[in-house]
């Protein structure tokens, strides 16, 4: 095995373009546990972690455009005002040690259906920013994932950052699992409301091959809330209801050892409706971002 | 490869480091620092908890390549040889310690915790505490000892950093 270090990013990306199978590593949650466990036998181990540029985040064009090495900590107590969603995400996963070392680029690359930051960037309508040697582009967060852990990178390529947009109302987030700390979800459900463009995102994870999003649901609750965005009149809980059932019925879940594809869909559909009763409440009382 | 860090304020340089070894194995296996436990391997117990350039990390997923030039510091750092931390104080005289195979890593996680809570002035609450120890496992206590000695060891900590000559 070799062990390169590459001090820049232009680096980086001529390491990845000459080997295009060295695995990337960043926190070494998910590349780390594969190599400790003989799973994983790189040809080569390409630490990131020198590369500074992946440790900032900054504003653009009103967006924020995250780093993909900034660790989730860092996600909680940097950009908990700017990105409330991500950062209800982030305090779900792990534990202190690894929100101290895992970072939303590495959540990417690995691309699990069980990622906790994929729902919070599907309801965000995220954009991951990828680079190789031929140049930089944009992929929206949808068109991210392929399938189980595979995503649209390319093997020349590393992901460079993640662009969200902050809200213009209220995010939610809801995991379900086990316990409360340390757990692979065995479901979660992002949402965000955008009211600055009448719309509404939703993020399943956990429960189909890939995170994906709710579209049914959207566009159902898009048009419940027509009327109700400037009035900010109450949410009738049958619209809640049926958003559940919207959002559980996108879901393609398989049994395995965490639950079972009925306690998933079950699971989502709950989640869903509290999610948007929370969320809702919250933009009752005007505040976009205390979500 | 070679590997050169600072390890509880001592540089350390070891050879023959194999590309895809975790820190833990480094300085359990080549440094002779077997505080830091080895036990799930991923991340999960917490039992290999070490500061990274003042971070609490699980040592186990860290690559050793990942640790050129960085500052560790383990549970054998914590207090000068032959004396004992007051966060290790407190875990024995509470009875926070069983089998005794968690107390490492629990050890530097209260000693963070507790060290950036009276940075702020105050003593961590209970939901801090709870969180914070959230990623060490121990299946002897049932925790309500070990939770009794990060509060004994914050109230000590307190008192000690209000004494003339103090930390505060």
């Amino acid at each position: 095995m070799q062990f390169l270090q590459p001090a820049t990013w232009a680096e980086a990306l001529e390491a990845k373009a000459a080997h295009r199978d060295a695995v990337p590593i960043a926190g070494g949650t998910d590349v780390m546990v594969g190599i400790n466990f003989g799973r994983l036998r790189p040809a080569l181990l390409l630490d990131l972690t020198r590369v500074a540029d992946l440790r900032q985040w900054d504003t653009d064009d009103g967006a924020v455009r995250l780093g993909a090495g900034v660790p989730y900590a860092r996600v909680i107590t940097e950009l908990g005002d700017r990105l409330p969603g991500l950062a209800m995400a982030a305090r779900t996963i792990g534990s202190p040690q690894i929100r101290n070392r895992g970072t939303v680029g590495g959540n990417l690359a690995t691309a699990s259906p069980a990622g906790d930051a994929h729902p919070a960037l599907l309801a965000a309508g995220a954009e991951v920013e990828v680079a190789s040697v031929r140049g930089t582009r944009t992929i929206p967060v949808t068109e991210f994932y392929r399938g189980v852990k595979r995503s649209a990178l390319a093997d020349d390529e590393l992901i460079a950052a993640v662009r969200i947009t902050p809200p213009s109302g209220p995010q939610q987030y809801s995991k379900i699992g086990t316990r409360n700390a340390m757990v692979i979800a065995v479901a979660a459900f992002g949402l965000a409301l955008h009211p600055a463009r009448r719309a509404v995102g939703t993020g399943i994870g956990s429960a189909a091959p890939t995170p994906r999003r709710a579209p049914a649901a959207e566009e159902f609750l898009a048009g419940e809330l027509d009327g109700l965005w400037d009035s900010r009149a109450e949410l009738p809980a049958a619209t809640a209801a049926r958003f559940g059932e919207l959002v559980a019925a996108a879901a393609a879940p398989i049994d395995d050892v965490r639950g079972t594809a009925r306690y998933r869909v079950h699971a989502l559909s709950v989640m869903a409706r509290r999610a948007l009763t929370w969320a809702w409440l919250d933009y009752r009382k005007g505040d976009p971002t205390c979500a | 490869m070679r590997l050169t860090c600072t390890v509880n304020g001592t540089t350390r340089q070891v050879d023959d480091v194999w590309e895809g070894e975790s820190l833990l194995y480094v300085l359990r296996e080549r440094m002779g620092l077997p505080g830091s436990k080895n036990a799930c391997e991923q991340g999960e117990c917490g039992s290999c908890t070490v500061y990274l350039d003042d971070v609490p990390v699980c040592a186990c997923l860290v690559a050793a390549g990942q640790a050129e030039g960085r500052e560790i510091g383990t549970v054998e750092g914590l207090a000068p040889p032959g004396e004992l931390h007051p966060v290790q104080e407190a875990f024995l005289e509470a009875g926070a310690v069983q089998c005794g195979f968690c107390t490492p890593g629990l050890l530097v996680a209260t000693d963070d915790l507790v060290s950036r809570s009276l940075a702020e002035g105050r003593t961590p609450t209970d939901p801090e505490i709870r969180e914070a120890l959230a990623g060490n496992l121990c299946r002897c206590t049932g925790y309500e000892k070990i939770l009794d000695a990060v509060r004994l060891a914050a109230d000590r900590m307190a008192g000690d950093a209000r004494q003339p000559g103090g930390t505060r």
